[in-house]
């Protein structure tokens, strides 16, 4: 299907680390389900590096596909490297995304970022974080194809 | 790989008869239909014996039907023509909640301009209560449209009662959205009641750019594209002649067939119903069980999004639609399946699937025996599935 790159389709046939990380040290889970996506991501931390790195996902092609794609861009790497990958990092490395994809389903760096903000949190004895809904599309969908 | 098309609502393959009928009038007999001269002889003729055939079809006269460029056209000249010509009777319209959006969006544009629309209700099968359109009734109502059959989830409507209902109480005209019907039920104008009837050719084996449009004899409406008076006046533009001609065997080829088409898809659809509905936990069917139509099924399977659905079974050569949010391109889940209550975040597990001539029993078995491989691998993909499990463990 050419509305996705070749990497998008690769990764979304062929999803790098899924699952679930039992006895995680940080649990990022982000979305909303009348939206179509949540995205869940699990990390375990050794010396300030991402030793392992799982996810969840329910979603689109794009929202698997853009999971996939930020747990292999982080795992190995510090906390500090790892909150520099952001969702546009991700989109590029996977030669991008139809615009439409753009803002709904790539959110993948940002629920990678909330693990390691519930890590943190957790250390600090105020986690876990639990799930962060993110707002819905209430756009009136005839001014949306106005405008589209 | 073998392609399965089991979205036949967004293209049917055009049959060879079709193709052959429109054939002459792209270089030998390419003369304009409304010329005096010799060449326009052919055209003219081929355009008229298209109407006959369409008129056939829907048991209309032939200066009832008008051809337009889609059967989102033949919606939009309904609604807005009926709207613009009545401003003086009223500025009310009714629709039901689970109209296509040719028909929508021309309601909302219009209330845009001062118009008002009230949008009736459907049960959780998607069917329209009459009872409800004559409630919906004001004294200022010029225009009832209701579709014949849902384009998502199949339902058929009881346009006779509904037109019988419109009629016996009030002056406004009933119109009926019959894209997805036409070709594949009875659409007999005179029996169903209506003043107006919209059909897309492109749906029962037909080609594309073109849609016919029935336009009962007294009924007033204004055109939305004026010029010529190709049309009778309704409709302006010179004519899409290969595409009429067409359309016209694509309506002879439908009333011809219509008997055998339903025997023939009955037995596939039940096959994928009950293949899909055992096969799987947590999948529910929208829509009638009954009042459907032959060639729709609609399906939600829970903890999984449709576009990853569909994208897997694309990969095994089966293509499917679905009404989730992230496939609407306006990222919304389908207004339909909201209006029977489903729960918007169910709505992202749609399947739907349209059937065609060209599907076959062994079809369906590949698809059932496919589906499940599928829906798991997502499933144990996906973080609402897992919650799940965690409960039911517990």
């Amino acid at each position: 299907m050419p509305v996705y790159s070749e990497k998008v389709m690769d990764h979304f046939q062929h999803p790098r680390n899924v699952g679930e990380i039992e006895n995680a040290d940080g649990v990022g889970e982000l979305g909303n389900p009348t939206c179509g996506d949540i995205m869940k991501i699990y990390i375990k931390v050794k010396d300030d590096k991402i030793e392992d790195v799982k996810f969840k996902t329910f979603g689109c092609g794009a929202a698997i596909a853009t999971s996939s794609m930020v747990t292999e861009l982080v795992k190995g790497k510090t906390l500090e490297e790892a909150e520099k990958v952001s969702n546009g990092v991700v989109a590029e490395a996977l030669d991008g995304l139809p615009p439409v994809k753009m803002h709904c389903s790539n959110l993948a760096a940002d629920a990678l970022h909330l693990a390691i903000e519930d890590y943190r949190a957790r250390k600090a004895g105020k986690g876990p974080i639990g799930r962060v809904e993110t707002p819905e599309h209430d756009e009136d969908e005839h001014d949306l194809l106005e405008h589209a | 790989m073998k392609i399965i098309n089991f979205d036949h609502f967004a293209a049917t393959k055009m049959r060879q008869e079709v193709k052959d009928a429109m054939e002459p009038y792209f270089i030998g007999e390419y003369g304009n239909p409304q010329s005096i001269h010799t060449l326009g002889d052919e055209p003219r003729e081929a355009v008229d014996k298209a109407r006959l055939k369409a008129a056939e079809l829907l048991n209309a006269a032939s200066t009832e039907v008008i051809f337009t460029g889609s059967g989102s056209e033949a919606n939009n000249l309904a609604i807005k023509g009926t709207a613009f010509a009545r401003m003086e009777k009223g500025r009310h319209i009714i629709v039901s909640k689970i109209e296509h959006f040719s028909v929508l969006n021309s309601v909302k544009s219009l209330a845009k301009l001062g118009f008002e629309f009230s949008e009736v209700p459907v049960d959780k099968y998607g069917s329209v209560d009459p009872q409800d359109v004559k409630n919906a009734l004001r004294k200022d109502t010029v225009l009832v449209s209701i579709t014949q059959a849902s384009n998502e989830i199949g339902t058929i409507q009881d346009i006779k009662e509904i037109s019988k209902i419109v009629h016996e109480n009030s002056a406004a005209y009933i119109h009926t959205d019959a894209n997805t019907s036409c070709g594949f039920i009875e659409t007999d104008v005179k029996e169903l009641g209506v003043d107006m009837l919209s059909a897309a050719p492109h749906r029962f084996y037909g080609p594309k750019g073109v849609g016919l449009f029935y336009l009962k004899k007294g009924i007033r409406i204004m055109p939305l594209i004026d010029g010529g008076i190709q049309e009778f006046g309704r409709r302006a533009g010179t004519e899409n002649v290969p595409a009429i001609a067409g359309a016209g065997v694509a309506c002879e080829l439908a009333k011809k067939e219509l008997k055998d088409r339903t025997s023939h898809l009955l037995p596939i659809q039940k096959a994928i119903t009950d293949g899909v509905l055992g096969g799987l936990d947590e999948v529910y069917l929208n829509g009638h069980p009954e009042k459907r139509l032959p060639n729709n099924l609609n399906f939600v399977v829970k903890y999984i999004e449709g576009e990853s659905m569909l994208m897997w079974l694309n990969n095994i050569g089966i293509m499917v639609a679905s009404g989730s949010a992230c496939t609407s391109k306006i990222l919304k889940s389908s207004h339909v399946l909201n209006a029977i209550g489903v729960d918007p975040a169910l709505a992202q597990g749609s399947l739907l699937i349209s059937l065609g001539e060209d599907n076959t029993l062994e079809d369906a078995e590949y698809f059932v025996k496919e589906l499940p491989a599928v829906v798991m691998k997502l499933r144990e993909m996906s973080p609402l599935y897992e919650e799940v499990m965690k409960r039911n463990k517990k």
